[in-house]
């Protein structure tokens, strides 16, 4: 789905932009099995945009394609289908050395940062902190003298608040806390004076009480050194909370599929598909008597096999709208109103989806109650 | 059913029925190199029969020694001392420190039974789910066709397919279906009380939320009493009848849920609720609590919280507070916490919020 229409966007060109994107894994089944390899569909036609200073939060279920969609972006994952392009350079063909190649593959990488989920294994146990902050500096900088490179390395501690940092720069990753490990890899990506940086989860591991300081930390950092974010996480709050401060968007993924995207407080207060509605009811909003004794919205608690998606509307089997209509079609993008898009038919009011009889599960029928992620 | 008079948390007399576990001047400690590791300090809690009580704190502050302590399970080297007495709902009042192992490993599954975060490593990856319940039944000398019934029926509880999940080995399950598998089995032997320790940290928001709508059905149906531990307040706020809140292996508040997300008196408890992401509250209103959580080895003189608290004076470092009653069934352990509210708003509208610092 692209946002070009936003006045924001529109008349600048994308940083990094994705067409019909689509990533498969090939999966060789059991050792028995001389079938046809299967194939994990983990990312299905996705188009996005993402500019400077922009940032887009992509929300959705474990194993719904965050992460690989994440990975896609910043050039750490070769699409199967479609393609992916840097400042109008092709990712891929940079990689390769097809065509033109207007801007390196190395410049490419060093533009596209990561930190990852878990801050504690992204750090090798046996350097200490300045070793690991180094390192990057002398594989991309490598003209830098020693005295600057320890120089910006502390500058940089500091600013994410770890002082003294000569302290901390002495220290191993086992020495520090789990908030303070993540803002060494936020710092290491930093180093690299990055245009995008791709935090797949940075927050989820941290205690909630942590996740606004880190998320007021890379807000902070993002204004100052004018990053962009792909910010991936499972908790709508916390997607809210990093793409409202910084007037960005949330994406909702489902089953390899962007199925809604537009402005963060959009998607917050007037959700429009059928899922993101489900997400909706899924972050617990510390009122009293809230929706505690509410069954979950959703007509089967586990998530297909992303090997074998539905066909149709992906969400079909678990949708609480569904009706006939959508196991048969595949809904198209709607614009839902500006810079909001929603892949629903109940998008739009003249469709046949509307006269189409309901799905009904027969609750009798064992199978139809059960989940098919062991399908 | 034995009914005998105790003096509850807050120093008044009633009836033990209604106590399922009771914890006294329950400590831990660790003697390390570096000094004496005092990880569990002091608590006192009853658990009712029949409620979900949800324990919070940050990461560090104790809610796991809490949970091991109740079941006599803490790890070698650490000292558990304290009384930890349990009232089976037929027969007598049981020292749970003082029982033989035997007595211990009935104790453990029959009656209070545990689950912990990460079901993959509870569960052994060579053996199908259907093993995991037919040894735990004949562990324990229970009726295996009545146990595998129950087995059946508790697995479709939990959505799941229970012809399915039995044959399935651990790693052929989803992360939610594990942790539902898991859940199924602890509740197998018909124990009184479960106790989970981060049952749902490693999975994503909408299966969390999605297992504890399940385990509050669990709980009608099969009449548990449920400890629910995690650092995440907002998630267990929406199943917990009462919340316990720890700071630096302490208890610091205890309440309804109610009294807790509308009036909580602890300032540590009002800026843990300030602090966490919430798509109701004004997103300039967030704000994270400054400074960090002691060391078990070097905690505070006076009140543990006070280098992290704004109503600090020199009372707070002079001396430690005892639990004061801010209503029958809300204790808080803070000199000031009458002043609580005033000097730490809440971020979010609570409806029907009563007036600052006012019992309810
Ligand atoms: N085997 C051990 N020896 C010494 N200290 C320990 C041991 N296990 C835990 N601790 C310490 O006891 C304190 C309380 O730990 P505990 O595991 O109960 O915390 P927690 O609240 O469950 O934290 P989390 O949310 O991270 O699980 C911590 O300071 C921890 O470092
Ligand atoms: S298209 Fe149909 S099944 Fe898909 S989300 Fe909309 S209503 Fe639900
Ligand atoms: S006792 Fe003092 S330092 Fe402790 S929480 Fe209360 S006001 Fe703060
Ligand atoms: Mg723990």
């Amino acid at each position: 789905m692209s946002v070009d229409t936003h006045p924001d966007y529109e008349g600048r060109d994308p940083l990094v932009s994705l067409e019909d994107v689509e990533v498969h894994f090939e999966e060789s089944s059991g050792l028995f099995d001389f079938s046809e390899p299967e194939v994990v569909r983990a990312v299905d036609g996705v188009d996005l945009d993402i500019f400077e200073q922009d940032v887009v939060a992509l929300v959705g279920e474990s194993g719904c394609g965050k992460t690989t969609l994440g990975k896609t972006t910043i050039g750490l994952q070769r699409p199967t289908g479609g393609s992916v392009s840097y400042r109008g350079q092709d990712i891929w063909d940079a990689k390769d050395g097809k065509g033109d190649v207007e801007i390196p593959y190395k410049d490419i990488r060093s533009s596209l940062q990561i930190i990852h989920q878990d801050p504690g294994s992204s750090l090798n146990p046996n350097r200490r902190v300045m070793k690991i902050l180094e390192a990057p500096l002398k594989r991309w900088q490598s003209q830098m003298s020693a005295g600057d490179r320890r120089g910006q390395v502390l500058s940089m501690l500091e600013e994410v608040g770890m002082t003294p940092p000569d302290d901390y720069a002495g220290r191993y990753p086992h020495q520090l806390s789990g908030g303070e490990k993540q803002r060494v890899a936020l710092v290491r990506a930093l180093l690299m004076d990055p245009d995008l940086i791709l935090a797949d989860e940075a927050v989820s591991a941290l205690d909630v009480s942590l996740r606004v300081e880190m998320m007021d930390l890379m807000l902070d950092l993002q204004e100052k050194f004018d990053t962009s974010f792909v910010f991936v996480s499972h908790d709508l709050s916390n997607a809210r909370y990093f793409a409202a401060h910084s007037g960005g968007r949330i994406g909702v993924m489902y089953l390899g599929e962007l199925v809604e995207i537009g402005p963060a407080e959009k998607i917050i207060n007037n959700p429009q598909h059928p899922y993101t509605k489900v997400l909706r009811w899924a972050t617990p909003d510390l009122t009293p008597d809230g929706a505690s004794s509410d069954k979950p919205p959703v007509r089967k608690i586990d998530i297909p096999d992303p090997k074998n998606p539905p066909p149709g509307c992906r969400f079909h089997t678990r949708c609480p709208e569904a009706r006939q209509v959508c196991m048969e079609q595949t809904p198209p993008e709607y614009t839902t109103e500006e810079f909001h898009e929603t892949k629903c038919f109940r998008e739009d009011d003249s469709h046949e989806y509307w006269s189409s009889p309901q799905i009904t599960d027969d609750e009798n029928e064992a199978d139809q109650l059960y989940s098919e992620a062991d399908d | 059913m034995s009914t005998h008079n105790t003096t509850n948390e807050s120093g008044e007399m009633y009836s033990a029925s209604e106590t399922i576990i009771e914890l006294r001047n329950t400590e831990v400690v660790f003697d390390m190199s570096r000094g004496v590791s005092r990880v569990l300090d002091n608590v006192d809690l009853d658990i009712r029969r029949g409620e979900i009580l949800g324990v919070v704190g940050e990461s560090g502050s104790g809610k796991s020694m809490l949970a091991s302590a109740m079941l006599d399970a803490v790890v070698d080297p650490g000292i558990l001392s304290g009384q930890i007495t349990y009232y089976p709902d037929d027969g007598d009042p049981v020292n749970v420190l003082g029982l033989s192992d035997e007595e211990l490993r009935r104790l453990r599954w029959e009656d209070i039974s545990m689950v912990f975060q990460g079901a993959m490593s509870s569960f052994n990856p060579t053996m199908s789910v259907k093993g995991h319940f037919v040894e735990t039944l004949e562990a324990h000398e229970y009726d295996r066709e009545e146990g595998m019934e129950r087995a059946h029926e508790l697995l479709s509880d939990l959505y799941l397919d229970p012809e399915r999940v039995l044959e399935s080995y651990p790693h052929e399950l989803s992360g939610g279906m594990r942790q539902r598998a898991l859940i199924a089995l602890s509740v197998v032997l018909e124990p009184d009380l479960l106790v989970m320790d981060e049952p749902t940290a490693a999975l994503d928001l909408l299966m969390q939320r999605s297992i504890l709508s399940l385990l509050e059905g669990l709980k009608e149906k099969y009449d548990l009493t449920m400890v629910f531990i995690t650092h995440d307040l907002p998630l267990v706020a929406e199943l917990a009848n009462r919340m316990a809140v720890m700071y630096a292996f302490e208890l610091v508040e205890k309440g309804s849920t109610d009294e807790i997300l509308q009036n909580a008196a602890h300032p540590y408890t009002r800026a843990l609720l300030n602090s966490t992401p919430n798509l109701d509250a004004p997103l300039s209103e967030m704000t994270s609590i400054e400074g960090s959580a002691p060391d078990p080895v070097n905690v505070p003189e006076g009140c543990s919280y006070h280098p992290r608290c704004p109503l600090a004076d020199e009372q707070c470092v002079a001396e430690a507070p005892d639990f004061h009653d801010v209503s029958s069934s809300h204790q808080v352990e803070c000199f000031h916490w009458e002043d609580a509210a005033e000097a730490i708003p809440f971020n979010i509208e609570q409806p029907s919020s009563p007036e600052e610092g006012e019992a309810r």
